[in-house]
């Protein structure tokens, strides 16, 4: 028994102690090398450098708020209307476009928003020529923001729910006016979640990288994480990547210090309000703007997403079907995707396992210590986006190794490690509060390993574990970032495929491929749900 | 201000799994127990008469007008939670206020009555502390303090002190059999625990499945010996 509860610590501190070394020999190589070869030509910071600099910064701050604001909203207008037709579909649909690839949200944003687009075919037929043109800034702000605003608004919403019951019965009790219950009850919830959602959209968006690839437009709109991209797969100038790396690296780590925790979950908590329970939601006024908010927003979140369904209706699917690279892209992905999400789920597992033997051992001190630094290690990508640590490997291997043979495994663990946060994230409340229910039975019981797993953790957690793992699988199926730098005729998957063809002008190629891996991603977040009906959430009964 | 009576008359709410249906005539300035198993339907009761939960049928009647559809505010009622009777992000003080002004403008005069309201519960000096920072005793005691100034005729009482240990209990009971001395509300107060009804309620009700299966003065409920339900509830 003993020697078994060690077992699941030890594993524990294996996964850290894995991730740690991925990152840190990353890190050490990208120091080394600045240490030794860059110091040599120091003439690096040039105008060009401060100008990719300077708009990595102009973007994510706009984009954070531009992706806050309507956040607010629309969280504030979900949460007061807690019953319509349709309400959990949009939560889940809110849910949804980080997990989708950024290449097909892409296409779908150019063909509603770009110059022959949708929206312009609207408004020429009623009279106005606009010369809008969403290549620049324009074009990565609308992406950024498609992507940003539903994670905030999910996170925002999360803080909303936690609002007990009583506080509303307490407001209608008192006969609160909305602006009293805005100010006295949402604002300091909602304030007590806007730094950790801010900063997190803010570090997405610095670290973004398919969507300043696509929509940016030459070296006026270039982001930090792309330049390196370009420095060494088209200028073949290691030392300025390393140099963009470190930066990088040096601005999203001085970010997180700034910005703390991230708090808010992912995941919908249900809230069950009785009748009449808010007093400001009756008035016929507020329920039209409530109703106005969420419509256009879901709007604007389909609308991408049908346009790429409506562009690959007539992409020439049985000349794609018949080419053998195509296959070969198919394969590699799958191959690719399934191995990466085994291994997050595996490396997520493991520190959750130990961390809850852990906390029911006797060292409180150990256990705070494992904790923090399994939350930190989930959360490496964040500091060293998936270019950044590409880099550090590169840098690394390449006077061992020819870098492009080992390019499956390097591409692999850059899809693992970006996908542990929200592995994370989705696991561990699950596992926590499985655990603090079950941690005493079991060990009364002397239940661990295997037959634990079998008979007490998975039936209880197979909906987030499953959720997880599409997730994470999704995420890596749809990842442009890895594979642009480590890809090669040998090595196509299908977001690289679909790049290289949009970049042939095969745009009816390219759609055709958007539709599948959205059908794809789909098919993995949505079946994934399913696994979780019937719903059982433990713990949920005790109020 | 004095109490008002509460009138049920056939209240019927039905939602999954359960039902209820309450009739029952609380005179003004009473002070009723109501007891019963859990589940049985005791705070659906007093969310009836709060306005927290809506009658599908029947009426009910506060200080003889009738309220069946009012929203809660507009109800002459306060009720004090279990739990979460608190802001926790709003000091003492603030949250006596809201019971007298539910926009914090409050005049030096209304500054007195929140002052005087929570040095009469035992919390003098404590207006400028955060709800995390009293004891869940002491929380309900700002409840408490804040019933008072809001001075409905009706206060209702939904297991306030279930989570305090017995002397407490007894403490805040007699608060609120003092609150009840001074201003006449008409009380009616949940518990699980029959002695309170027993010792401090004028009048006990006693629910189950959804109905009112015996009312009357305590010690006449308590000593009924022809309601085999109540026997069983009681035990021994």
């Amino acid at each position: 028994m003993r020697a078994r509860m060690a077992a699941a610590v030890w594993a524990g501190w294996a996964a850290l102690t894995g991730i740690v070394t991925a990152a840190g020999a990353a890190f050490l190589a990208l120091g080394l090398f600045a240490a030794t070869q860059v110091a040599e030509q120091p003439v690096l910071f040039d105008a060009y450098l401060w100008r990719v600099v300077r708009f990595t910064l102009l973007q994510a701050g706009l984009s954070t708020i531009l992706s806050i604001l309507p956040a607010i909203v629309l969280a504030r207008a979900l949460t007061r209307r807690q019953r319509f037709p349709g309400r959990t579909a949009l939560l889940r649909l809110l849910a949804l476009p980080l997990a989708l690839p950024a290449l097909v949200v892409v296409l779908g944003i150019v063909q509603v928003w770009g110059q022959s687009g949708w929206a312009n075919a609207v408004l020429k037929a009623a009279g106005f020529e606009t010369g809008f043109n969403i290549y620049g800034l324009t074009g990565i702000l609308i992406a950024h923001v498609f992507f940003n605003a539903s994670l905030a608004t999910r996170l925002l919403l999360s803080h909303l729910d936690r609002i007990p019951a009583e506080n509303w019965r307490l407001a209608s009790q008192l006969g609160m006016q909305p602006w009293s219950i805005f100010r006295l009850i949402e604002w300091p919830v909602l304030r007590a979640g806007l730094p950790g959602a801010a900063s997190l959209v803010f570090l997405l968006c610095i670290a973004s990288f398919t969507v300043v690839l696509t929509l940016g437009g030459g070296p006026k709109a270039t982001t930090i994480e792309v330049a390196i991209y370009q420095a060494l797969r088209f200028d073949f100038d290691p030392a300025r990547a390393v140099l963009l790396a470190l930066l990088q690296l040096s601005l999203c780590a001085g970010l997180i210090v700034l910005g703390g925790r991230f708090s808010g979950s992912m995941i919908a908590t249900k809230s069950v309000y009785g009748w009449n329970i808010r007093p400001d939601v009756s008035s016929l006024w507020g329920r039209l703007a409530d109703f106005a908010i969420i419509g256009v927003s879901a709007l604007l979140l389909l609308l991408p997403l049908t346009a790429v369904v409506a562009g690959a209706l007539s992409a020439p699917f049985a000349k794609l079907l018949g080419e053998p690279v195509f296959w070969r892209a198919v394969m590699t992905s799958v191959i690719i995707a399934s191995v990466a999400a085994i291994s997050c789920l595996v490396l997520t597992w493991c520190m959750l396992a130990g961390l809850r033997t852990l906390r029911s051992g006797q060292s409180r001190r150990v256990a705070t210590v494992f904790t923090n630094l399994s939350m930190a290690s989930a959360s490496l990508i964040l500091v060293l986006p998936p270019v950044v640590l590409g880099t550090g490997w590169f840098i690394l291997l390449r006077p061992v190794t020819d870098v492009f043979a080992v390019a499956p495994g390097l591409v692999i663990m850059i899809n693992t490690l970006m996908a542990l946060p929200f592995a994370m994230r989705i696991l561990q409340p699950a596992v926590t509060s499985a655990s603090d229910s079950h941690e005493r039975l079991c060990a009364s019981l002397g239940m661990s390993g295997w037959h634990r797993f079998r008979l007490i953790d998975w039936p209880v957690l197979r909906a987030p574990l499953g959720l997880a793992f599409a997730f994470a699988m999704a995420l890596s199926i749809g990842d442009l970032g890895a594979i642009a730098l480590f890809g090669s005729e040998d090595f196509t998957t299908l977001p690289l495929l679909m790049f290289q063809r949009m970049g042939s002008y095969r745009m009816d190629e390219a759609a055709g491929l958007a539709l599948l891996l959205l059908v794809f991603c789909l098919g993995l977040i949505y079946g994934a749900e399913g696994l979780a009906r019937p719903r059982q959430v433990p713990g949920e009964a005790v109020q | 201000m004095s109490g008002a009576a509460v009138k049920l008359n056939s209240a019927r709410l039905r939602f999954e799994g359960f039902s209820a249906r309450f009739d029952l005539d609380l005179p003004a300035g009473s002070f009723t127990g109501i007891i019963g198993p859990s589940g049985s339907g005791k705070t659906t009761l007093l969310n009836l008469i709060a306005g927290f939960d809506a009658a599908q049928s029947g009426r009910i009647l506060i200080g003889g007008e009738d309220v069946t559809g009012a929203p809660p505010a507009a109800r002459p009622v306060t009720m004090v939670f279990q739990d979460h009777n608190l802001f926790s992000h709003l000091d003492v003080e603030t949250n006596v206020a809201l019971g007298v002004a539910a926009d914090l403008k409050l005049s030096d005069a209304q500054r007195e009555q929140v002052a005087s309201a929570l040095s009469r519960v035992g919390l003098d000096g404590f207006g400028h502390r955060l709800p995390g920072q009293l004891s869940g005793g002491e929380r309900q005691r700002v409840a408490i303090a804040r019933a008072s100034v809001r001075d409905r005729p009706v206060l209702l009482l939904d297991e306030p002190f279930a989570a305090l240990g017995p002397a407490l209990r007894a403490d805040m009971l007699g608060l609120v059999k003092g609150l009840h001395g001074q201003t006449g509300m008409t009380i009616a107060f949940v518990t699980h625990n029959p002695d309170d009804a027993r010792e401090a309620c004028d009048l006990t009700a006693f629910v189950h499945d959804g109905e009112i299966k015996a009312f009357g003065p305590s010690a006449t409920v308590f000593n009924a010996s022809g309601n085999s339900l109540l026997a069983d509830y009681l035990g021994g």
